[in-house]
């Protein structure tokens, strides 16, 4: 599903965001990307979703080795991903449901089913009753609701999280963290980059951690750790 | 309703204050593109009007029978640069000179004899009247046995044509500018338009949208807001067109083509610079 075979990644002015990161997610899994900021979390999340290419060794998502993948095809390689961000990124001037229905539109998905769809995903993220409202009139939870909303309607198999509840309250982050694994649950793979390490231990899913842009620990490879031990 | 047409239209919604803005840029920097339109227009207007009197005259020998005169007539005629040759008489001349030169009424009255020589006064056709052509004519004139001499007014041709040669370089060099002018400014304002939504296109980026999908209706809609400020800029000029007619001068506007080729313009200016801003953009994310 994703494998980072070697993967190195230098930062434009020099030094390394990745040394020789190699991993495997498989489909379905739930993975928990930790490490402190600048780790390389977010860089690996990029690499996934081709926003940036590596600087060498093998990404491969999808079906996609993304060395060889061109500009065209990254678009193609997206549909099959959702990402959510720390940020939200949704469109100010649209309400909840257009959000949604855009990133369904986009893709020349067939316009009979949208509204359809959309309900659909706005039903499961709990936020059917506000599909009309405009992101300033939701809360920070509601609002990364809307995102992950968004980032399911295209149904894809894995759904990246990057510090999803990074902006949110501790209700909040409870409320979408839960959902996240409600979606785990139905079957897509979730890669959440986090350093909530309550939440982390809350769960019993796989822990990847990098430091300094190097993995320092995995959770499916290594021996359990003492929870003392880990930062 | 197609995507990219609701997707273009909507962002006239979303930032009417912006849309209207690079409209109403649009539209000023056509109208100035447009009103050294209008100038050069009418400058080439009074040119032709001028050049309208350019004229050959070749002088008869007295006694040259009508018959040969008739015949060569007809000859001059056919030359491909001449549009009418007309044959003026001995009698005519004298007419002609008593209304004409008031001034001298009344020694022409006292005349005992008439000392005015018949004449074959020939127009060219317009793309004919430069100092070249009116030579060669002139010359061809001189080959027929009964013409005595054959007058243009050489100064006046030769002024008319440098003339036409400033009118036509200034014109070039001064439109070109406006015309670079324009299209950076209207570049401009596209440009701001599209920053405006860079979010949304990164975002669009994000979800899966193809570089043509995020394109079209960026393209589109610049597209008609040149077309949009081109009609106004059409409507500007032919408002200062005419203020201009009614209280300054009597002046021409511009033809239908004209007014669509400053549409066209507009719309074309619009569309590549879009293109450009929106490619540039799309690189980055």
């Amino acid at each position: 599903m994703i494998k980072f075979t070697n993967v190195f990644k230098a930062f434009p002015k020099g030094g390394l965001a990745l040394k020789d990161v190699s991993f495997h997610i498989a489909k379905g899994e739930f993975v928990f990307l930790t490490g402190h900021s600048g780790a390389g979390k977010s860089t690996v999340l990029k690499l996934i979703y081709a926003e940036q290419p590596a600087t060498s060794g093998e990404v491969r998502v999808s079906g996609f080795n993304l060395a060889e993948a061109r500009r065209k095809d990254i678009p193609m390689l997206r549909r099959r991903l959702g990402i959510v961000f720390q940020d939200f990124r949704l469109l100010e001037d649209r309400t909840a449901e257009e959000n949604v229905a855009f990133a369904l539109e986009v893709t020349g998905a067939r316009r009979a089913s949208t509204p359809a769809r959309v309900m659909r995903v706005l039903t499961q993220v709990g936020l059917a009753a506000k599909a009309q409202a405009y992101p300033r009139e939701l809360s920070g939870g509601e609002q990364q609701r809307v995102a992950i909303a968004r980032a399911l309607v295209n149904e894809p198999t894995v759904l990246l999280a990057d510090e999803p509840t990074g902006n949110l309250d501790e209700r909040a982050t409870r409320g979408v963290f839960q959902l996240l694994r409600d979606i785990n649950a139905s079957g897509t793979a979730v890669v959440m980059a986090t350093h909530d390490l309550d939440l982390v231990r809350q769960a019993p899913y796989r822990v990847i951690e990098l430091q300094e842009g190097a993995l320092m620990y995995d959770s499916a490879v290594d021996e359990p750790r003492d929870e003392a031990a880990s930062p | 309703m197609n995507l990219v047409i609701r997707e273009a239209l909507l962002a006239f919604r979303r930032a009417p204050l912006l849309s209207a803005l690079s409209v109403t840029t649009i539209a000023f920097s056509l109208f100035v593109v447009g009103l050294f339109g209008l100038v050069a227009v009418n400058l080439q207007q009074a040119l032709r009007d001028v050049a309208e009197r350019v004229e050959i005259v070749a002088y008869l020998l007295p006694g040259a029978p009508i018959e040969t005169i008739t015949l060569a007539q007809k000859d001059i005629e056919a030359f491909p640069e001449v549009q009418a040759a007309s044959y003026v008489s001995e009698d005519q001349a004298l007419q002609r000179a008593r209304t004409e030169l008031v001034e001298f009424r009344d020694v022409l009255q006292e005349l005992e004899r008439n000392p005015l020589p018949a004449s074959i006064e020939v127009k060219l056709k317009p793309r004919f009247r430069d100092v070249g052509h009116v030579n060669d004519v002139a010359e061809r004139l001189r080959g027929f046995g009964f013409v005595d001499d054959v007058r243009f007014g050489r100064d006046w041709v030769e002024k008319l044509d440098r003339l036409r040669q400033i009118a036509a370089a200034v014109g070039l060099v001064v439109g070109a500018a406006f015309a670079v002018v324009a299209i950076i400014i209207i570049g401009t304002t596209i440009r701001m338009a599209v920053l405006q939504r860079s979010r949304e296109i990164v975002i669009m980026r994000l979800v899966g949208a193809t570089d043509g999908f995020v394109r079209r209706p960026f393209l589109l809609q610049g597209a008609l807001k040149g077309m949009l400020g081109g009609l106004v800029a059409v409507a500007l000029s032919y408002g200062a067109y005419a203020l201009i007619n009614r209280w300054l001068i009597h002046a021409s506007f511009f033809s239908q083509e004209q007014a669509v080729a400053i549409v066209g313009f507009g719309m074309l200016i619009g569309f590549f610079g879009s293109a450009a801003s929106v490619g540039r953009h799309l690189r980055k994310v």
